[in-house]
């Protein structure tokens, strides 16, 4: 088989379909106002189901965070809010948010004016401040899901406070639309939601095959609609034929990587503007990144929600996620990966961003080594800003993670 | 001016917590981390709760656990607990405030170095009942943590007596600051930063006493000095005499701060008239929020307005340190803010590893002819 031929014969076929979908969503989001429909802006951890079931359009700002970073134009969006006085230090995603709202700019011109905020700070204290800042600029009512962190587990307290606030959100969603809550169609919503995640499970779990018929790189990128359009029945039937794609490319041998050879894991945020540099590094050594901690957040709090009793499940559910319990919980959820997906090496992602992802990794990397004796490495970058990534650096510590990984495998 | 001799006791108690004459003698010591660490609890459960601060060391053992883009206070923190400088400490308690303090607990958790260890994840939104009773519940969990360590149980009446000695230095150290605000020259800046730093480390009935000593010798006098020159500090921790001796040898007085170790930590009063542990958490529910956490969408600004009016201070200075995300977040709104109402702001960007008060200087200079 010629090379061309090859490589038409591993793309994924349902990658089309995918951004068909993407631009179908955007576009409703983007005539939203025109179709009498309101938008809420949402976290990406946020609980949108309740919004799902209320006809509100959810939108996301950290996924056209990602769109902004793979479009390489989170540099200039970046600057110009440092130009608006914010620090450099800040979250990227931030940073382009909060001036592409003002500027408007960015891949699709911006994002729909929202009619109201909802902020979940299981992910991190950046959203706080972040949606307060859009609440100032935009002056719509703003609801915060406060979901404690659960350093070493979940008690009483905590469950009793978020479950109130799932009854002060749904009377937040009431008022501002002036509609009652529809509980029967929530309870339909959050049946897909339960589904969508389980397929999205079964999607990254495809990886366990050998050779993997994908990566995390294109996790990263079909991540999409699970964040977005969780709790539809588009996502559920899109996950569906993702999954079958996937077995028959496992059926006929088809593998993402050309001769697949090791099998890494990874943490963290992608790194958005060098994906495609990313995943050819890595597979001109034959290496597969096979999965990681970032895209299975969307589906790693399946076991606490129960499916007929979702709002009082999804308390629990929402509140631990990967990024609020403590960094021990963390390292113990890495070292499971690393058995399920029988990784050889993990490569770590110290992302100038994200601050909480970010601090704890050293820790993480230290017990994941102890552990399992895999190699680890650590990369230093940032997911949308650019100026904060040193190509030739990066390329120079794979090789040499890479030969460590080789003679790690040759010893067996 | 305060004597050398009245100075003295808090000088101390910032160089060496545990050597000085203030130092606790019988009590254990929990370390604190935030303004928002219930000390009344601690010290009703029979500790001494003592705040804790870089000693500004190099960066040596916790650039293993930290990357260099996490605020010189984490990290600084870190390295005097690997290097066990904090060797002293019963126990800490881990507030939960920003992302960095929250994997800092972690970190802290699974060196495990102490015999004492608690997180007190308070509510972020400090503005709703069910955050209150939220709150409620955390500060009764905290309790009863404390009196397992503690040995015994804390009675009502240790929560009065500790609520009334707190308020005891709050009280002291708002009337030590109202005088500076009406005759900046009877207190330096650099004095009352040692003074509230004093109180934060040394033995508290201690602090109450020799606060209260000093408010008594210390008349103001009654004509109001002139208003110019007068400025207002905001940020996080601005622990360093330095910033105020630059700003004060520019002829500019401090007047009025929202900082954690000045007023955020002293302000409002817990009723004592009321169920201690309900007064407790009212007061965290009142008193002026930290921007980890979240109030009203505009609080923190109109606060930093009208302490500006009460004090005539004609300019705020943001003392912002590196890398420390909730305050760079609020500061193009607040700066936007403030001088719509035609109060000026300056930022100086903080690190505590690399002293830079010397550096400000001209910006100090010219800063002071705007206002
Ligand atoms: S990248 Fe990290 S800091 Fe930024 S919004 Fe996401 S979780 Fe928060
Ligand atoms: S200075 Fe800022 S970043 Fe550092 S601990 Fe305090 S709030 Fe967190």
């Amino acid at each position: 088989m010629s090379e061309e031929a090859s490589k038409e014969k591993r793309k994924i076929k349902s990658a089309k379909k995918m951004r068909d979908l993407m631009t179908t969503y955007y576009l409703d989001a983007l005539s939203a106002s025109q179709n009498n429909k309101k938008v809420a802006w949402i976290t990406s951890g946020g609980p949108v189901e309740p919004l799902v079931a209320m006809d509100i359009i959810p939108v996301y700002p950290e996924n056209h965070g990602a769109m902004i970073g793979s479009a390489k134009m989170g540099e200039d969006l970046c600057a110009k809010a440092e130009d608006m006085g914010y620090s450099a230090d800040l979250c990227s995603y931030a940073r382009s948010d909060i001036s592409c709202a003002v500027v408007k700019g960015g891949p699709i011109g911006g994002l729909p004016k929202p009619d109201m905020l909802i902020c979940c700070n299981n992910i991190c204290g950046t959203v706080l401040k972040w949606y307060e800042i859009q609440a100032r600029y935009f002056n719509v009512p703003l609801f915060i899901f406060d979901t404690p962190m659960c350093h070493t587990g979940y008690s009483r307290p905590v469950a009793d406070y978020v479950r109130a606030q799932v009854d002060e959100y749904i009377r937040f969603l009431e008022k501002v639309t002036g509609k009652p809550f529809d509980h029967d169609r929530m309870a339909q919503v959050g049946k897909l939601s339960m589904e969508g995640q389980r397929l999205w499970q079964k999607v990254l779990n495809t990886t366990r095959h050998k050779p993997s018929p994908m990566s995390a790189f294109d996790a990263f990128f079909f991540l999409a609609l699970i964040v977005t359009l969780r709790g539809t029945q588009v996502a559920v039937d899109f996950y569906k034929e993702l999954i079958q794609e996937m077995e028959d490319r496992i059926s006929e041998g088809i593998s993402i990587v050309p001769e697949e050879k090791y099998r890494l894991l990874w943490d963290n945020l992608p790194v958005w503007y060098q994906l495609k540099w990313l995943s050819n590094t890595f597979s001109a050594h034959q290496a597969c990144l096979v999965a990681d901690t970032y895209t299975s957040a969307w589906c790693g709090a399946i076991q606490y929600i129960d499916p007929d009793r979702f709002l009082d499940s999804m308390a629990e559910g929402y509140t631990r996620i990967y990024l609020n319990i403590g960094v021990d919980q963390m390292a113990e959820q890495v070292i499971q990966m690393v058995d399920v997906y029988d990784v050889d090496g993990f490569v770590m992602h110290s992302n100038r961003s994200c601050k909480p992802y970010s601090f704890g990794q050293m820790d993480i990397m230290n017990i994941v080594r102890e552990r399992t004796g895999i190699p680890v490495l650590m990369i230093e970058a940032d997911m949308v800003d650019p100026r904060n990534f040193s190509q030739s650096q990066v390329e120079t510590r794979i090789d040499a993670f890479m030969e460590i990984v080789k003679q790690g495998r040759d010893k067996h | 001016m305060l004597t050398t001799e009245q100075m003295q006791p808090f000088n101390d108690a910032v160089n060496d917590p545990l050597s000085a004459e203030t130092a606790s003698k019988e009590r254990e010591i929990i370390g604190t981390l935030c303004t928002y660490a219930p000390e009344e609890l601690i010290w009703a459960a029979g500790f001494h709760p003592m705040r804790l601060f870089s000693s500004k060391s190099d960066i040596v053992l916790a650039e293993n656990h930290l990357q260099a883009y996490c605020c010189s206070l984490v990290r600084g923190i870190l390295e005097d607990s690997l290097a066990g400088r904090l060797d002293f400490l019963t126990g800490t308690v881990f507030p939960h405030t920003c992302d960095s303090m929250q994997r800092l607990s972690d970190i802290w958790r699974l060196k495990g170095k102490y015999k004492f260890f608690a997180d007190v994840v308070l509510p972020v939104k400090l503005n709703t009942p069910s955050a209150r009773t939220y709150m409620l519940d955390i500060l009764n969990t905290f309790r009863t943590e404390l009196e397992a360590a503690g040995g015994r149980p804390i009675l009502e009446q240790d929560l009065h007596e500790a609520i009334h000695l707190f308020n005891r230095i709050r009280r002291s150290l708002r009337a030590l600051y109202d005088i500076k605000s009406q005759n900046p020259s009877i207190i330096s800046g650099a004095d009352l930063y040692t003074l509230v730093k004093g109180s934060m480390i040394m033995d508290k009935v201690q602090a109450a006493d020799r606060l209260e000593q000093l408010v008594s010798t210390l008349m103001p006098v009654d004509t109001p000095e002139n208003d110019t020159g007068r400025v207002i500090l905001s940020g996080s921790v601005c622990d360093s005499a330095a910033y105020y001796q630059v700003i004060e040898s520019a002829d500019v007085q401090v007047v009025a701060d929202d900082l954690c170790t000045g007023q955020r930590w002293f302000d409002g009063e817990i009723e004592d008239q009321i169920d201690p542990m309900a007064a407790i958490a009212d007061r965290y529910m009142d008193r002026m929020i930290c921007p980890a956490k979240h109030s009203d969408l505009t609080i923190r600004g109109e606060h930093l307005a009208s302490l500006a009016k009460k004090h005539r201070a004609g300019g705020v200075v943001f003392l912002l340190l590196k890398f420390c995300d909730p305050h760079a977040f609020d500061y193009p709104y607040l700066k936007e803010f403030l001088e719509t109402r035609g109060i000026k702001t300056l930022r100086i960007e903080v690190d505590e590893q690399q002293d830079n008060a010397g550096q400000i200087t001209t910006r100090i200079e010219t800063f002071a002819h705007m206002i």
